[in-house]
Formats: C-alpha cells, structure tokens, sequence
C-alpha cells in the first residue's frame, strides 16, 4: 500500500524548501547591491571627509575646500520644504480620514494625491520652474524649496490619512461620548494615538527630499559660494555633485563623494530614527 | 443579588400574555402594543412605566442605517436612578437603541432616528439642541474598553476639561473622587501618571466608567461593559453598577441574561427591531407574558 498522505508532505516539504531557498537567494541579491553600493560610498568617500568639509565652501576646481554651503543650503531647502509640506499635508490628511469619508471630493483628492505621490521628481521641477523660476525670472532658494514641499506633500497626506484611519472609531465614540466636538477628538485622542505613525510618515518623507536633485535643478539650481539667500540661486548637495561628480577635476570628484556619502548617511539615520519611533511605540 | 429563578418558568404557567394568533396585524404595531401591556392602564398612552419617574420617555423611536429600519416604534421609559436592561440575540437592534440615546450614531452618515426621547423638556432628537453638551449629560461606556493614549488621571480629566474650568487641586479630586466611584482607585492610585492603555482589561474597563462618572452626567449608558472581561471582572463591573444605580440612571446592553437578572430592576427584551417585552425584571424572567421572551430566556433560541 502507498501512503499518499506521506507523499503529499513530503511533496510540500520539498516545495517549502524550494520557497525558503528562492526568498533567500531573492533577499540576498538585494542586499548584495545595497551592500556594494554602501561599500563604494564608504570606501571612495570616507577619506575625503575632515573638519574642512564643514567649515569652507565649495572650492574652483584646482584649490582647496569643502562643502559647507552645500551641506547648510540643503539643509535650509529640506527644512523649509518640510516646514512647507508637512502642515497642508497633515490637514489634508486629517481631512481625508475625520470629515470626507465616503464623500467625493475625498475620494477625488485621494486620487490626485496618488498621481502626486507617483509623479517623477523631475516634472514637479519643471512645474516649479514654469510656476516660479520663469516669473521671478531668476533660480531661487524658495522656488527649490517649493519643489520639494511639492514632493513631501503626498507622502505626508497619505501616511497621516492611513495612521489616522488606523485609529479605531470605538476612540472617536468614545470621546463624542463624553461630549467632546469632533475637532476637539480629532486634535486630543486621534492625533495622539496617530502621532508616531505620522512623524515617521514626515521623517521618511524628509530622507526623500534631502537626496532629490531633478527638482533643484531647476528651481534653485546651485551657488558656488556660501549663501543664505532664498531669493537667490541657493546651494545644495544633490546639485554639487551632480556638477562636480561630472566634472574632469579630481578634487571635485572626491568632494562629490564626500558629499554622497553624507546624503546617504543622513538618509539611512533619518530612516533609523524613524523605525525607532515605530517601534517604541508598538511595544 | 438575587439569582434569577430562569429554570423555574420553562414551564407553561406562564402563557398570560396576549394571544399572538393574529399575525394579521401589523408587526410594528403588535409589538409596541405587547410592550404597553405589562402596564395594565387601559386608553393609557405612556408605554410601560412601573412606578417611580421616568428619565428618559422613548416614543414611536424608529432608526434607519441608510433604508434600512433597525428599530420599529420604540416606545419606552427609562426610569430615573434604576438600571433598565436590554436583552435579546444578536442584530435584534438594543446596542442601536442605546444608541440612539445620546446620538452617538450621528458620527456615521446614513444614520438616523425618528421620534421622540423626551430628556427633561427636551427631546433628545431635536438636532438644534447642542449635541455634545447634551452629551456630557448622558455618559457611556462600550463594549470594548477605549482608554485614550494618555495617563491614567488625563483620561478622567479629559472630559471634565471640556465643560468645567477646575483647578489642579479640584481636578485631582475629581479624579480620585471618579476612581473611587468605579472602584479602581485602589489600583491605580500610584499609576496615576502612567499610560492609560498600560492597565488591565478590567481595569481599562473600569476606568472608562471612572472617565464617563467624573462628568458628572445624570445617565449611564453602558453598551455590554463587561462581555470583553473576565468573570472576575465582571462581577467588579456588576457589583459597580449597582452601586452606581444610587446616583444615576442606567440603561444596560447585554448579551448575558443572568448579568440583566441580576444587575437590572427593569428590562426590555428585544427582538427584529421591536420591543417585544418590558417590565420589571423579575417578572420577566420569572412569569414572561410573552411566548418569544419565554423561549429566549429558556435558551430556546438566540
């Protein structure tokens, strides 16, 4: 007598094996190149990073100095983008999840998020170009910092929503229920069980916009000198090395890898600190 | 607590209700009439009230999600500082009409009543009143505990903040003053500042009653508070109610007949959207007029 039985398992233990090899392999393809990618940062750009780096600016080709115009002008653009995007998109996103549900204007503002959220970076860039650049008739800091308002916005609209929804309704019952108005729900209980999700929602959105260059380029382009002025072409770390990474110059090329590696550091910390928040807040 | 004597009425000795031969009637009507019954006042139009006031006066309430009719021609009275239980299977709409009570289904469009809840001078449904102030009059408690994620003692003050400018030292009585009245300040006297959402079932459970006392509201409406808790707590929460009863009015849901025997003085026993009898709980359970109420309280259905 055949055990069919028998056969059937030993038939899903192999198939599972098959399964368990085929995500293991897939995972470590993954890694592989992040690893490979991470190692050429490291290895290419971690000697070129001193105390010079942070304290002079961007240098002409053939003499000493460092990218602390870049590094303060990109972080002046991601703040101020930031600062720019985070509140219409927390209110837009509250809206979404409190007062239009089932409407359709949400419905409709849901969607266009969703394309928002999915448009090439290159085009809010050129959108901000036509908008700003060509009426002011100038690059500037702002116009940049616009085009990355631009970009955080949907991904700030979207995590506030989906954390929000998240929220049981039994909470938004219970506090109507003791006689609380709907904003005042909305702003005590609902944001408060929400807030961790949404600062991660902020935080992952602010390590997308501190690497974006499309978009810069064409709204705040670049500066070669140290510069505070928003209302000027504005200097930022994704446009230098871009400009000097392309270049023929030596010491521009290891400075566009000093400046690589610090993008992709900030990136990976800001992402750290965000699963941090997560996690604290999960147990 | 007197235990309710359910075994002792499986027998036939109870068929003193009306005939329900006529199924000719309207359903609607059939039933409000059987609900008026127990009150045994000819030509009388107020539905069944045993003595004592009634606090809340529910008439011809009829409630709709969307087109569909969840109650039928409610009519009931709620008397004041008694606890009035609802009892029924599953869909038979007593969490929706506990519901209705303080508007609570007006936070989902679709929803809607109709009739009349005489509160005071007012009828509740009346959609110029402030709702939520009328709100912070009618407390409730769900079936679920919902601790807000906020400590122990913002829980309890979070409502008082919203209709009572208190002073810290005013606050922290009330607090206190909330927890004794749920029976957990002994628990969580030195938890104070901790996280709400850290306690237990129970004790979340407990809390919420806390949060929903410490307003100060004239009725209590608690929508299965102890189905999620264990037995042990569920005794805490019985034994609470009762002792509540001596201050507020109380309308119960509850899945649990032997809970409604034990903590209620009257209850309502509901079936397809209709009350099919209300009265004092011990002749309910004991002598039931009607032949549903019999066969659900004997376990025959539901």
């Amino acid at each position: 007598m055949a055990f069919p039985t028998l056969n059937l398992y030993t038939r899903r233990k192999a198939a599972n094996l098959a399964g368990l090899t085929f995500s293991i392999l897939a995972t470590l393809f993954g890694l592989f190149w992040l690893t490979w990618l991470l190692w050429t940062l490291f290895h290419n750009g971690l000697q070129w990073i001193g105390p010079r780096l942070f304290r002079e600016s961007t240098p002409p080709p053939g003499a000493n100095g460092g990218l602390a115009n870049a590094i303060v002008g990109s972080l002046i653009l991601t703040v101020a983008g930031v600062a720019m995007g985070t509140p219409a998109g927390v209110l837009a996103g509250t809206y979404l999840a409190e007062y239009g549900r089932g409407s359709r204007l949400a419905a409709i503002v849901r969607f266009v998020n969703d394309i928002l959220l999915s448009a090439p970076s290159i085009i809010i860039g050129v959108f901000v170009y036509a908008l700003i650049v060509l009426r002011a008739g100038h690059f500037s800091g702002w116009a940049g910092a616009v085009a990355l308002a631009l970009i955080i916005l949907p991904v700030v609209v979207r995590t506030t929503e989906n954390m929000m929804r998240l929220v049981p309704d039994a909470l938004r019952e219970a506090a109507a229920a003791l006689g609380a108005p709907s904003w005042k729900t909305t702003v005590k209980v609902v944001y408060r069980s929400a807030l961790p999700g949404i600062m991660t929602g902020v935080l992952l959105g602010t390590a997308r916009i501190s690497g974006e260059t499309a978009p810069l380029l064409f709204t705040a382009l670049n500066n070669q000198f140290w510069s505070t002025d928003m209302t000027r072409p504005f200097p930022n770390l994704p446009a230098v090395i871009f400009q000097f990474a392309m270049s023929p110059y030596e010491d521009w090329q290891h400075l566009a890898w000093a400046g690589a590696l610090l993008i992709t550091v900030t990136i990976l910390l800001i992402n750290i600190v965000a699963r941090l928040i997560l996690r604290r807040t999960r147990t | 607590m007197n235990e309710p004597s359910v075994s002792t009425s499986t027998g036939t000795g109870s068929g003193t209700g009306p005939s329900t031969g006529n199924l000719g009637l309207d359903p609607g009507r059939q039933a409000a009439a059987v609900a008026r019954q127990p009150n045994d006042a000819p030509g009388h139009d107020k539905a069944p009230a045993a003595s004592g006031r009634a606090k809340l006066e529910i008439r011809d309430l009829c409630f709709y999600y969307g087109k569909y009719k969840a109650l039928h021609n409610i009519d009931l009275d709620i008397q004041d500082r008694k606890v009035t239980a609802f009892i029924g299977p599953s869909g038979c709409g007593k969490s929706t009409l506990l519901r209705t009570l303080n508007r609570i289904y007006e936070l989902y469009p679709g929803q809607h009543a109709t009739g009349r809840i005489q509160f005071g001078a007012r009828n509740l449904l009346d959609r110029a009143d402030d709702v939520n102030l009328m709100r912070s009059k009618i407390g409730m408690v769900f079936q679920k505990p919902t601790p807000f994620p906020m400590s122990v003692q913002d829980n309890i003050s979070f409502g008082v903040r919203l209709y009572e400018q208190l002073s810290r030292a005013d606050m922290e009585e009330r607090v206190h003053w909330a927890l004794q009245k749920a029976a957990l300040w002994n628990e969580v006297k030195d938890k104070l500042r901790q996280e709400g959402t850290a306690l237990s079932g129970g004790q979340q459970q407990r809390l919420c009653i806390a949060r929903a006392v410490a307003v100060k509201p004239e009725i209590l409406l608690l929508d299965e508070p102890a189905s999620a808790l264990d037995p042990l707590s569920t005794q805490k929460i019985e034994e609470l109610i009762s002792e509540l009863k001596t201050d507020y009015t109380i309308a119960v849901v509850t899945h649990n007949m032997q809970q409604a025997a034990r903590v209620s003085d009257y209850t309502a026993f509901m079936y397809l959207g209709r009350v099919v009898e209300f009265g004092d709980t011990k002749k309910l359970f004991t002598h039931p007029a009607e032949k549903q109420t019999e066969a659900y309280i004997t376990g025959r259905f539901g």
